[in-house]
């Protein structure tokens, strides 16, 4: 991939990013920041990358893993957090008679 | 193309339509659940691409597969048990935490990366390990500075609240611009230097910023990150990140700006300001408190029970003390008694937008009573009784009488329109803004003293002997 494709695809993502969040009822803010923030964890796939790539080179196999985990534990985390949220304005009707 | 790339293609692109169908859901009340899981599918589906690519191209040795275990279980381990565990109080903070190790992950790769070439060393390669190390480092140290403002482990520093502020991390700007360009120049000792000046500006620019604007830092910070990840991307050549990355950070960006709205501040106030306290307390100090009302809990319920229609007015006191099951014992006994009941909500009620329904939604308070505030301020003036519960700025009649107030011009709730207001507050302190509240000196407004969860439960008590919901 030559670097102006690659420049193509981050103008092109970020106006989708900008056309997406169009209006957002202000109870869904904290949850629309915190799943975004999980999808921020895509790093990881960098981290995998690197050790994968790193052919026995220890310390970037250590730096790779470490990143690893500090991207899963933003994914993992956001996307549960997330949906403990979501899930206690799902269970509206319950109390209505 | 080979096999392996035509797959790992198709997937990527199944992974970001997916990932922006999420995003999407997640702007709806109905969708937002399921938009959330599919996210979540799409994240995994991007993983088992990208493994499936290197095993059918270069494959994976053991050790990389140790290493990729290791690193995934301990991630995802605490990730998950931080996730179960946290109290839905401490929202904001664990967003910000959750962040802070986003950016992390991309200071970190980058770091790997230029330490360790995995690829012929490029100018662009350059220009992105430089920028991912710089937003990376400055999010890890914004977003961890941040959730300890807010869970109160650090309060602002003197100098962090004077003019030096700005001359030091102009000086912190200037440096990091230096090892930047040093390092684009081949210079790799100076990638040291800007993990250190970046780090410390981002702590230096985060300090300074007050509890009550904290919500936007975390969501412009969230923004970063996604940059952060879009860097990673150019570095190890991967349109999914670049998308995925750049699209977090436009998403991010849009919300803060939404965010700034809702309270009335611009981004550049908020994050050049300082804490709205520091520099207002010279302007509306002087205002003293002339007439104030103080009332029983008693006095509170038989004015309750005469009502026809209730407003609840919740805030972050009411969420610290973690009373939000209790007013929803009470709410339940005045609605037996066939007493209308609402909340209004504020925009930045709680700690950041929307927390306050989250919290309401954990009491089960159903989701139909939960108004917002340009649909529930017509119906004050025909409302009887409005309960203000740990709110404090966002009920303050001076954000549109007094021109001369720094709260001027941010949208409020008109509570003073209803014939009587109960102000539940521990004391006569001022909210985040430190600015005095003239609802207080109202003759209709009363005050009743006391920490939200008790009061609620002494208010429940009188209802009970007052003999309401009794029936």
């Amino acid at each position: 991939m030559s670097f102006i494709n690659l420049l193509w695809v981050l103008l092109l993502g970020s106006l989708l990013g900008l056309e997406l969040i169009g209006k957002v009822p202000p109870t869904l803010h904290t949850p629309l920041m915190s799943g975004a923030n999980a999808i921020s964890g895509i790093t990881m796939l960098a981290a995998l990358t690197c050790i994968v790539k790193a052919e026995g080179n220890v310390p970037l196999l250590i730096i790779g893993s470490v990143s690893l985990g500090f991207a899963l534990f933003n994914v993992v985390g956001g996307f549960f957090v997330t949906d403990r949220m979501l899930a206690m304005f799902s269970r509206k009707p319950s109390n209505k008679k | 193309m080979t096999l392996p790339e035509i797959i790992k293609f198709v997937i990527d692109l199944l992974a970001v339509l997916l990932l922006a169908l999420g995003i999407k859901g997640l702007s709806k009340v109905k969708s937002a659940r399921d938009a959330n899981r599919l996210a979540a599918f799409a994240m995994s589906l991007s993983v088992v691409g990208l493994l499936s690519y290197y095993l059918g191209t270069s494959g994976i040795t053991i050790q990389s597969w140790i290493w990729i275990i290791i690193g995934s279980i301990i991630g995802s381990l605490f990730g998950a048990i931080l996730a179960k565990k946290v109290p839905m109080t401490s929202m904001p903070e664990t967003v910000a935490l959750f962040n802070g190790c986003g950016g992390m992950s991309s200071l970190l790769v980058a770091l790997g990366v230029a330490i360790f070439p995995i690829s012929s060393w490029s100018l662009i390669n350059q220009v992105s390990i430089s920028v991912s190390i710089f937003v990376g480092a400055i999010t890890f140290t914004g977003s961890i500075v941040a959730m300890a403002k807010l869970q109160g482990w650090l309060s602002t520093p003197g100098w962090a609240q004077s003019k030096v502020r700005h001359f030091v991390n102009i000086v912190f700007a200037v440096a990091s611009l230096i090892a930047f360009f040093n390092l684009i120049n081949g210079n790799t000792s100076s990638i040291w230097l800007l993990v250190i000046v970046s780090s410390l500006l981002g702590i230096g620019v985060t300090l300074p910023i007050g509890g009550a604007d904290m919500p936007v830092v975390i969501s412009l910070l969230n923004s970063y990150s996604g940059i952060a990840a879009a860097a990673a991307g150019f570095v190890v050549d991967s349109q999914l990140l670049i998308v995925a990355g750049a699209m977090v950070g436009a998403a991010g960006l849009i919300l803060t700006q939404v965010m700034c709205k809702g309270m009335n501040r611009s981004l550049v106030s908020v994050l050049f300001g300082g804490s709205l306290s520091a520099q207002s307390t010279a302007s509306s100090g002087s205002g003293e408190y002339t007439n104030i009302t103080s009332c029983s809990v008693e006095e509170c319920a038989l004015t309750l029970e005469a009502a026809n229609k209730v407003i609840i007015v919740p805030g972050y006191g009411l969420a610290v003390a973690q009373a939000q099951h209790t007013l929803r014992e009470v709410t339940k006994k005045l609605e037996q008694n066939g007493i209308e009941v609402v909340y209004a909500i504020h925009p930045v009620a709680g700690r950041m937008p929307g927390h306050m329904n989250v919290l309401l939604a954990e009491a089960d308070v159903p989701y139909e009573q939960l108004k917002e505030m340009d649909v529930v301020n017509p119906d004050f003036p025909a409302t009887d009784v409005v309960l203000v519960l740990g709110a404090n700025d966002v009920v303050n009649p001076q954000a549109k009488n007094d021109s001369s107030s720094p709260l001027y011009g941010m949208p409020v709730l008109d509570v003073q329109e209803a014939r009587t207001v109960f102000v539940i507050k521990r004391g006569m302190s001022a909210g985040y803004s430190g600015i005095k509240n003239d609802l207080f000196d109202l003759p209709n407004t009363s005050m009743v003293f006391g920490d939200a969860k008790k009061v609620l439960n002494d208010l429940i008590g009188e209802l009970k002997d007052l003999g309401v919901g009794e029936k």
